[in-house]
């Protein structure tokens, strides 16, 4: 997945700017200035195509329709920015899941501390039945693309 | 292990083979065959198939509230009375880990010989669901909290299911995560109703290695499991309340190839089901790829009323289930005594060393311990430790009484663990405690009564009225004779009315003599010490 890929190199621009800092040093303050790593010079990267099937895998993920042309664009642009990252130079550097991630994870007590609050949960609920969330019924398979009303059938 | 023949090798030896080859080799479980016209396709030569099974266990952690919220966990409330915000998924809202369920993880780990990482890391796994508000769950991927563990099992084999075998199956690991919700769904009306009270109770993920090789075998793996984790606590581990579900992969292939494709049969909820289930699908794929068909990796579901199990339609095909670190969590590091840092506030310590050295005596462990210590057959521990309360009640009866204890396992299994089946009540239900049974036995070891009249009076305390044993044993007047000049007129008289037999016996036909016994236990009601009776009608005979 292009969003995943993206993201990994996302962690290891990071743990490189981390590098020369306080690790786990927290606030925008401390980023640096002047970073010893330059992008080389800027090559138009190409503009990738979305291929129909993976178009068809995101739909089904995501259950987001892109509804049109325009909608594909966005998402090509989206991953031609996101493709940048690529160019940044990772060689040997452990990725970082986090800034937090040298932080102690705190241990909670097993205690009871929350709950009861049926009503205030529902308020933001569109529809409720009794005490009960109301949802359409779940996972229904998305339709085949040839039989789904998209305007993806039309490209074919 | 107590069992006194190992299995050995992982896979099992039993090979499977197509239904008509089956039926006659007895090798097939009786699950099985119950469409006994069909046959496959005959081929040339018997191509034998083994069956890979491996199983992912969800075992629901037992803890007062859930993994990353204060809200309480347990098993009836109103819907959605146990749901934080965070429960919720509200916007806002962060994860905190309950320690009590780290605990409940490193302790079942090292139960099960696992490694126990002292970095585990969490992740986020995504799909949509209506009981999932967040649109991913809180689990273990890529660094679990506990690794490569094992766990040994013993099933019963044989005709008379007399022959014990122990086996083993490797653990892959175990994942601390979090539970769903549950969906109610109104098909009528295609509505889905969600309740939010068992969203974010903590889970252990279970995942064991493909060392099994059918439905027997993966049920006896988990029962194991289950007393295990009901012996640490860690989990109640109670089927019938979904606190231990059972995901069983199932492949077939041709001894020699690599493993076939699997399928996932999901949501298993009880051993018996666990069994048929796995069978069924073993079957069900022998027979699909003998009838030339191919088989899809896909997610099924058991149905207990057909017997059989279906896909599952709810799922599409392909599952991405774009995992990525959970960003609100760091790594959890745990500590031993060697690594515990000085300083720290021990509320804030898991320590793994401090967790063995606590852990309880295993069942494996006790099973040993009884055999060792009352000379009771192996098989007979497992039956004590299988069912609820009754090795409790099996160690309070032997300490109450003068009865051997190889003597007491008998009255305890035969007599009243088989009442208590007949009558489907649990051990803890019984009307007869260890106080009455060990009563009771106490006036059979001293001769007061005979083994028959002990089981009338274990008919009268089942009724449960109050009555002590002895108080039955006087009402009924079931006392065994004492006085040896009474039984002597007995016997006298028994063998004067039977001239006849008394003949035969001074003829030679000793078999005659029970008989004679026969007549003089019926002439006293029973009361009779047979042995006793028995020595008497000798020495009367060779005067």
């Amino acid at each position: 997945m292009w969003a995943l890929r993206g993201g990994r190199c996302l962690r290891a621009a990071w743990s490189w700017g981390g590098s020369r800092l306080a690790r786990g040093a927290t606030g925008g303050r401390q980023i640096d200035q002047n970073p010893e790593w330059q992008l080389e010079e800027q090559k138009p990267l190409p503009q990738k195509k979305v291929t129909m099937e993976l178009l068809d895998h995101l739909e089904r993920l995501a259950l987001v329709d892109f509804r049109n042309w325009e909608g594909v664009e966005r998402l090509e642009k989206a991953i031609q920015f996101a493709d940048q990252l690529h160019e940044v130079n990772t060689e040997g550097i452990e990725p970082m899941d986090s800034v937090l991630e040298n932080r102690c994870l705190y241990l909670r007590g097993d205690n009871i501390t929350e709950g009861n609050c049926t009503k205030e949960l529902l308020q933001n609920a569109s529809q409720t039945a009794e005490e009960y969330f109301e949802a359409p019924p779940g996972n229904i398979p998305l339709p085949k693309l040839e039989e789904r009303e998209s305007f993806l059938q039309d490209s074919n | 292990m107590a069992a006194p023949v190992s299995g050995g090798g992982r896979l099992c030896r039993l090979a499977w083979r197509r239904r008509a080859g089956a039926l006659h080799s007895g090798a097939q479980p009786a699950a099985l065959g119950r469409e006994p016209g069909k046959v496959a396709a005959a081929q040339s030569g018997v191509a034998p198939w083994r069956a890979v099974v491996g199983l992912e266990v969800h075992a629901q952690i037992s803890s007062n509230s859930k993994i990353f919220s204060g809200s309480q966990v347990q098993f009836t409330a109103p819907p959605n009375s146990l749901v934080s915000f965070f429960d919720a998924s509200l916007p806002g809202t962060l994860p905190v880990l309950n320690r009590r369920c780290v605990e409940a993880a490193v302790m079942t780990g090292l139960a099960l010989s696992c490694s126990i990482n002292k970095k585990s890391l969490f992740d986020r796994k995504h799909y949509f669901y209506a009981d999932l508000p967040a649109g991913y769950q809180i689990t273990q991927q890529r660094l679990p909290i506990a690794v490569n563990g094992n766990l040994s099992y013993t099933l019963c084999v044989g005709a008379k299911q007399s022959q014990m075998v122990t086996k083993n199956v490797r653990i892959k690991q175990i994942q601390l995560e979090q539970d769903s919700g549950k969906s109610l769904h109104n098909d009528a009306r295609s509505q889905t109703f969600i309740d939010l009270n068992r969203a974010g109770v903590g889970l252990m993920e279970v995942v064991m290695e493909p060392d099994m090789c059918c439905g027997e075998e993966a049920a006896a793996a988990v029962r194991e499991l289950q007393l295990i984790l009901q012996t640490l606590g860690s989990s109640q581990a109670i089927m019938a309340e979904g606190q231990l579900r059972v995901d069983a992969n199932v492949s077939v292939h041709h001894p020699g190839e690599s493993y076939g494709v699997r399928t996932e049969v999901k949501n298993i909820n009880s051993l018996r089901f666990l069994a048929r289930a796995v069978d069924y699908e073993i079957q069900r794929q022998i027979e699909e790829l003998e009838n030339g068909g191919t088989i899809l990796n896909e997610t099924r579901a058991f149905d207990y009323k057909l017997g059989c199990t279906i896909p599952m339609r709810d799922k599409e095909g392909k599952q991405d289930y774009r995992f990525m670190p959970e960003p609100n969590l760091p790594p959890l590091i745990l500590y031993d005594a060697k690594s515990l840092p000085a300083n720290i506030d021990d509320q804030q310590v898991v320590n793994i060393d401090w967790i063995q050295e606590r852990l309880p005596d295993l069942p494996s462990v006790k099973r040993v311990r009884l055999v060792e210590q009352y000379g009771i057959l192996p098989e007979h521990s497992f039956t004590l430790l299988n069912e609820d309360g009754l090795m409790e009640l099996f160690e309070d009866v032997v300490r109450e009484t003068q009865m051997n204890p190889k003597k007491v396992i008998g009255w305890v299994i035969s007599e009243l663990l088989g009442h208590l089946k007949q009558y489907d009540l649990t051990v803890k239900e019984s009307p007869v405690n260890s106080l009455s049974l060990a009563d009771l036995l106490n006036l059979l070891e001293r001769g007061v009564i005979s083994s028959s009249a002990a089981k009338q009076v274990l008919e009268e305390l089942w009724k449960g009225e109050g009555k002590t044993p002895l108080q039955i044993v006087k009402e009924k007047r079931l006392e065994l004779i004492q006085n040896q000049r009474e039984l002597d007129q007995i016997c006298q008289a028994v063998m004067e009315g039977h001239q006849e037999e008394v003949m035969e016996i001074k003829a030679g036909n000793k078999k005659v003599l029970n008989k004679l016994i026969g007549l003089v236990q019926r002439a006293t009601q029973r009361r009779a010490d047979p042995i006793l009776v028995k020595q008497i009608l000798e020495k009367k005979l060779s005067q």
